[in-house]
């Protein structure tokens, strides 16, 4: 069939629709968004969409939807699948009828997330197979197979790409699709009921379909050879993204070598290994995150050596790339090895222009260093800003959640003391206060991140007579993930209407006494409602209400009255607004004055009213009054 | 990430197999962003998505800094195309350390024999959207990438809504004949 360019996300949502999945479900998170948010922009007929509250929710519901015959697809990050490891174990026990998939997206480096933990780990762990594709067309084809594997074990299977597998496009072939699995209906039995003895029986089950299981996934793992018929006496193991980045070096040394691509880890296929073993001299283990490739080949060794990440000759955290492959292959691989495979180009080959030109790279100007920073008018700014002013001078301690807002512990708000997981911002100052009575303890939580796990730790506070101030940054949207709808929002998944829930009646609902709601953009409100809030004891709350830059229209920007401006920097240095900056004024004999980045700045009105000299005003009001730009 | 897909149908549209990495997530929110785009006959050629240290063809710099950035990139004897403008910084504005964006174009001017410089803030006025700078360099990116106007045209109408096809049209028509001035 036709080649498309997909982006690895992309392909797991097509390989899901070709196999005939007729029930998604997920919560966002980078780098696993956009297949389902795929699925939901392709709507196909007979497939129920859904971004669930959070990862547990999004797995029971699609264990149900399996139950009853349907394949099924939960999507989530490496963090959401610790979410979901309570139905996730279970599962494992009572089993899946349609196949059920669930897209554990795993992120090396970290690049967006808390930790670095590997999900070919977490299915050891569970004793569930996983699939780890290489590319796009990998993930595609990986996908379609993973829901025959599902059905043919009865088991949940993990599809774990990592970020650089999701976020990387290719020209994928789609395959003839399977025709829409209609559901079967539920038949009731006592399969479907988790009990001890019940239990007892399917822990031995698992256990012993392993070895069958290791023969089933043996499609998904290959022996190479690589440059040429001598026997090879270098051996590289490598998985997922490991394996582009270690044929990528392979072809750059020309090096004559048998490659072992393991695509389905666990159980460990230590028949393949072995045979890959055989006649070896070394092996080197390329895979990123754990050493899980490299464990399972260390007691099959027979005292070959192993390099991998155990000795350090791989790194044990962070990206891998084909250079860093390149440069671990020369520590452990003989010079002649390596000459004699005619290379085609090898690191040392290939020079940066940077450098090996006439100009000195020792001239080259440092770029400015770009971290990443609330929006110009985000309304989360304002809200930090607020409640800084209002606890100024008092002994307060700000915590955070995962959201963009964890950005607001950057300097000049510097109003995230503490960030663990979703929804922690809520429980963790509750344990803080008991611990340090003197602080006033705020948690900050998104709209979002309220729904997905903070609602049961205002519950507890009220009921364990807490003394903390929730602030709800109700921003209307799921912002760091690139805006997908909530149960807030009032908008499902495919962009239909949805029951709009209120964080204020569920606030009040859980027991806390005090809700204000205020807008972070009017800062002497903002401020007020703050100080209120401190000045009362128990369980308050406050929700600070204005739309992400992301769902509102923007406004006219602001302009600086030049004339005015005193260039005291108090809007820079108090906001740190990526809209606003200093530069010189030609107009006034290069004096530093404050400037507006027309093309960001989206009118909110925060730095407006903060500058001593009221010198900033929207755009219309100072046109013609000889303001406007430098 | 629009500019780097584009590429890449090109390379499809022409019988080749391409691969793109994007950042995306955390990184947009003002940090920098980097795209790789890899096209060969035979996927096999290109395992990976991330082009290597000193092996790019071509970069194309959205701005001087960031093509300075990440000019180790760029092989010797590479090419680049870069839009003048520079985007202040929040964070180093804060710490006032600015540098101006003229700095980096004297040196891409001395490290890039073969640079192509374009005015992308006036080709964004002309065209009216500060949006379509992709376009203008990928316009005037079009000769060295060795995809002809009309290949261009055809990957951009795969992957963009038609209403919008007009638009980022003229900015790959500016780009072009910017890309003639600058030469």
């Amino acid at each position: 069939m036709e080649h498309i360019l997909l982006m690895g996300n992309e392909a797991v949502a097509y390989g899901a629709i070709d196999a005939g999945v007729s029930f998604v479900s997920g919560y966002p998170g980078t780098p696993s968004t956009e297949a389902l948010e795929t699925v939901a922009r392709l709507k196909p007929d007979g497939v129920h969409v859904e971004w669930s509250v959070n990862e547990k929710v999004a797995l029971e519901a699609a264990a149900g939807a399996s139950y009853a015959g349907a394949r099924a697809l939960v999507t989530m990050k490496q963090v959401g699948l610790n979410v979901a490891s309570d139905p996730l174990m279970s599962l494992n026990y009572v089993g899946v009828k349609g196949g059920l998939v669930i897209l554990s997206a795993d992120d090396p480096g970290p690049i967006s997330s808390q930790t670095e933990q590997d999900t070919r780990r977490f299915a050891q762990f569970a004793r569930l197979p996983v699939l780890d594709p290489s590319s796009p067309e990998e993930a595609y084809a990986m996908t379609r197979a993973a829901f025959e594997l599902s059905e043919l074990f009865r088991v949940p299977v993990l599809l774990r790409p990592t970020t650089r597998v999701c976020h990387a496009c290719s020209a994928v072939e789609r395959m003839e699709p399977t025709p829409l699995v209609k559901p079967s209906g539920f038949v009731k039995g006592k399969e479907w009921v988790i009990f001890p003895r019940l239990s007892y029986e399917a822990k031995k089950r698992i256990v012993a379909r392993e070895p069958e299981l290791a023969e089933a996934q043996r499609p998904f793992n290959k022996i190479d050879e690589i440059n040429g018929d001598t026997p090879a006496l270098i051996g590289v193991a490598c998985g997922g993204i490991g394996s582009a980045y270690a044929r990528e070096a392979i072809l750059n040394l020309g090096l004559r070598c048998r490659i072992l691509q393991i695509g389905a880890p666990n159980p460990f296929p230590e028949a393949m290994a072995a045979e890959f073993i055989d006649g070896l001299e070394c092996v080197l283990v390329v895979e990123e995150l754990d050493p899980v490739i490299e464990d399972g080949l260390r007691p099959l060794m027979n005292g070959i050596p192993l390099h991998g990440k155990r000795d350090g000759v791989i790194l044990v955290a962070g990206e891998l790339s084909a250079a860093i492959v390149e440069s671990a292959l020369r520590t452990i691989v003989p010079v002649r090895a390596i000459n004699g495979g005619g290379a085609k180009e090898s690191a040392s080959a290939r020079k940066p222009i940077a450098g090996s030109e006439d100009v000195d790279s020792a001239e080259r100007p440092v770029p400015p260093v770009r971290p990443p920073v609330l929006c110009a008018g985000c309304p989360h700014r304002a809200s930090f800003y607020a409640v800084k002013r209002a606890a100024k001078g008092r002994k307060a301690i700000f915590c955070g959640d995962i959201g963009c807002y964890t950005l607001g512990n950057a300097p000049p708000l510097d109003m995230v003391d503490t960030c663990l997981c979703m929804g922690a911002g809520v429980t963790v100052a509750q344990g803080l206060k008991q611990a340090d009575p003197e602080a006033y303890c705020f948690a900050f939580i998104g709209d979002s991140t309220f729904f997905h796990s903070g609602m049961t730790g205002v519950l507890n506070a009220v009921y364990n007579r807490a003394d903390m101030i929730v602030v709800v940054l109700d921003n209307r949207t799921t912002g760091m993930t690139g805006r997908q709808p909530h149960p807030g929002t009032g908008e499902s998944a495919v962009g239909e209407s949805a029951p709009e829930a209120s964080i204020e009646a569920i606030l009040r609902a859980l027991g806390v006494a005090s809700v204000r709601r205020a807008n972070p953009f009017d800062v002497e409100e903002a401020i007020e409602t703050t100080h209120e809030a401190m000045d009362e004891k128990g369980v308050r709350a406050i929700v600070f209400e204005a739309p992400c830059i992301a769902v509102a229209k923007p406004g006219k920007p602001m302009s600086i009255d030049i004339a005015r401006c005193a260039g005291c920097q108090v809007c820079v240095k108090a906001l740190g607004c990526p809209a606003l900056s200093f530069q010189p004024s030609p107009k006034y004999e290069g004096r530093i004055v404050a400037h507006i980045n027309t093309a960001l700045c989206t009118g909110c009105g925060l730095c407006a009213q903060i500058c001593p000299t009221e010198c900033i005003q929207p755009i219309d009001l100072l046109c013609g009054s000889g303001g406007g730009g430098l | 990430m629009l500019a780097s897909r584009l590429i890449a149908q090109c390379a499809m549209d022409r019988g080749a197999f391409a691969r793109t990495a994007e950042t995306i997530g955390m990184a947009q929110r003002g940090g920098s962003v980097v795209s790789h785009v890899r096209w060969c006959n035979e996927a096999a050629a290109i395992p990976s998505p991330l082009i290597s240290l000193g092996s790019a063809d071509i970069l194309i710099g959205f701005e001087p800094g960031e093509a300075v950035r990440c000019l180790p990139y760029l092989k010797a004897g590479g090419a680049a195309v870069v839009s003048v403008n520079g985007i202040t910084s929040a964070v180093a504005s804060l710490s006032g350390r600015q540098v101006e964006a003229s700095v980096f174009v004297e040196y891409l001017r001395k490290a890039v024999p073969q640079l192509i410089l374009i005015d992308g803030a006036a080709i964004a006025e002309k065209v009216g959207s500060a949006k379509t700078l992709n376009m203008a360099l990928l316009g005037a990116a079009a000769d060295l990438l060795g995809f002809s106007a009309e290949t261009m045209l055809d990957a951009l109408r795969k992957r963009l809504s038609p209403r919008l096809i007009e638009l980022n049209k003229r900015a790959l028509e500016e780009g072009a004949m910017a890309k003639e001035a600058s030469i």
